[in-house]
């Protein structure tokens, strides 16, 4: 179903295709639990991980995949390779061609870079974060985390807070939860969204306190201090006080609701120290989960992209 | 692809009555079932497994376990025709030093049963393994063979077998069908 696919933007998924992927991600989580967390399905298949921009844990979390089904990984990161010598990204593409690889996982800084590459790669591409604009396996895993916490998705009411304007994660998973019947909440003040947040096609609200006591999902952005060239917000006290998740926050929410982030935390900044460090709340706050499931879930996205592709 | 049932191979009472047969077999070679574990290869060797599970419950009064696997993880036809839709794979016991009894519902090249070893033998070092097919149909592609068998048909190449079980198809029955 999808087979030599690139996976570019959340959306590129259809409600089916992601039921799919989810799916197949609890036996890849079976796997996971054995004590030889390998198996060999995509033996002698040879995978990429080009990372133009800073990751640990996304890079990781595909390397660990790509591993755990028995492929092949090359790794080229912007810090240690030709591209600080000065080379363009054609001519790294050009080389990686010639290397004869199955797939590429690429991470670059320039919103909507992706498909240029992928229009010069002839192979199937998937985008592990592209600027502002989509980051679908991060989508993948949070819709993965939150059914495995709920059970069914259909009617959920999840709110997503922070920083609207610089998060790829923010896009795509609005597209994404929408898609599969949750019922998405922007909390975000004016200097953080987007010029045209009528895209988002959501409810937006300023104050984080208006829904805390209705949502199933709190899901809080990062503030990407990397990708704010100018302050956006006047005061990181004013951020908390209007859009910080602390402990009294926390005990206003629902019985049974979550707290999910894709990481890494600004601590102190959307989510406080005690709420982070507590022990009582830990098996609401879905943070770990998150990281364990994406090696599950991209393990599902490369096996269906690629074992039944033939050799060319 | 349109197919054409031929014969009818084994009903309901067949099945049981085969069943119940193996369930006898596997005790009398294994001296009772002290050691024993069952494992399923999805999707119809599971039910089976369960029943000859609980026939073993009846003769000996005692719970052997019954584990679920899924080989696509294992299969050497990456590329050809793998299913994208696995099935889960359950197998909630150590498998160290056991006797393994595999339990699939037709034996045919083996290359599932060479994959089903594989999976098994990435878990843990069991003390053997043992094979139950319910159908035999002949044209093996590799060096294996069953240790308990239900029935042997031989079979052309352009024949398969059919297998249906009450609990995934509502129907116990064996037919031989052609594709044409």
């Amino acid at each position: 179903m999808l087979t030599g696919r690139n996976l570019i933007r959340a959306s590129d998924l259809n409600e089916q295709e992601v039921g799919l992927v989810l799916k197949n991600a609890d036996s890849f989580m079976e796997v996971l639990k054995r004590k030889v967390k390998k198996v060999p399905t995509l033996r002698g298949k040879t995978i990429a991980n080009i990372f133009f921009e800073p990751s640990t844990r996304t890079r990781n979390s595909f390397e660990l995949a790509a591993k755990r089904l028995s492929a092949d990984l090359v790794n080229f990161s912007a810090s240690s390779s030709a591209l600080k010598k000065g080379e363009s990204i054609m001519d790294t593409i050009e080389t990686i061609i010639s290397l004869k690889l199955n797939l590429l996982v690429v991470r670059h800084g320039h919103s909507g870079v992706m498909d240029f590459i992928s229009g010069k790669v002839g192979i199937p591409l998937i985008n592990a974060g592209d600027g502002k604009n989509q980051h679908p396996t991060q989508a993948l895993l949070d819709t993965y985390t939150i059914k495995q916490k709920f059970g069914s998705l259909q009617g959920l009411k999840v709110a997503l807070v922070g920083d609207f304007l610089n998060s790829r994660v923010a896009r795509s998973n609005v597209e994404m939860f929408s898609r599969m019947g949750m019922e998405v909440i922007v909390v975000a003040p004016s200097m953080l969204l987007p010029e045209d947040y009528s895209v988002l096609g959501t409810d937006i609200l300023s104050d984080i306190d208006q829904v805390i006591d209705q949502v199933d999902v709190l899901y809080m952005l990062r503030m990407q201090f990397e990708r704010q060239n100018r302050r956006f917000y006047p005061s990181i006290r004013e951020y908390n006080r209007f859009l910080g998740l602390d402990r009294k926050r926390l005990n206003n929410m629902k019985k049974d609701s979550v707290v999910m982030h894709p990481g890494p935390v600004n601590r102190g900044i959307e989510i406080s120290e005690e709420v982070m460090d507590s022990r009582d709340s830990k098996d609401r706050i879905l943070i770990s989960n998150q990281v364990t499931h994406g090696v599950a879930v991209r393990m599902s996205l490369l096996y269906l992209i690629l074992s039944q592709q033939e050799e060319p | 692809m349109p197919m054409r049932e031929k014969a009818l191979v084994m009903g309901p009472e067949d099945i049981v009555r085969v069943l119940k047969r193996i369930a006898h077999e596997i005790l009398e070679r294994n001296r009772g079932c002290q050691n024993l574990v069952f494992v399923g290869i999805q999707k119809r060797g599971i039910p089976l497994a369960r029943r000859i599970a609980d026939n073993i419950r009846s003769l000996e009064d005692r719970e052997v376990p019954v584990g679920k696997l899924d080989i696509t993880f294992y299969r050497d036809d990456i590329g050809k025709n793998i299913k994208s839709d696995i099935q889960i794979t359950d197998i909630p016991f150590d498998i160290k030093d056991k006797d393994i009894i595999l339990v699939d519902d037709v034996l045919f090249t083996g290359r599932t049963i060479r994959a089903a070893l594989d999976a098994i033998i990435d878990m843990g070092r069991p003390r053997t393994i043992q094979l139950v097919v319910l159908i035999d149909r002949g044209h093996r592609e590799l060096p294996i063979r069953a240790d308990y068998v239900g029935k042997n048909i031989p079979t052309s190449l352009n024949e398969f077998i059919d297998v249906k079980v009450e609990e995934t198809d509502g129907t116990d029955k064996v037919t031989i069908c052609s594709n044409q």
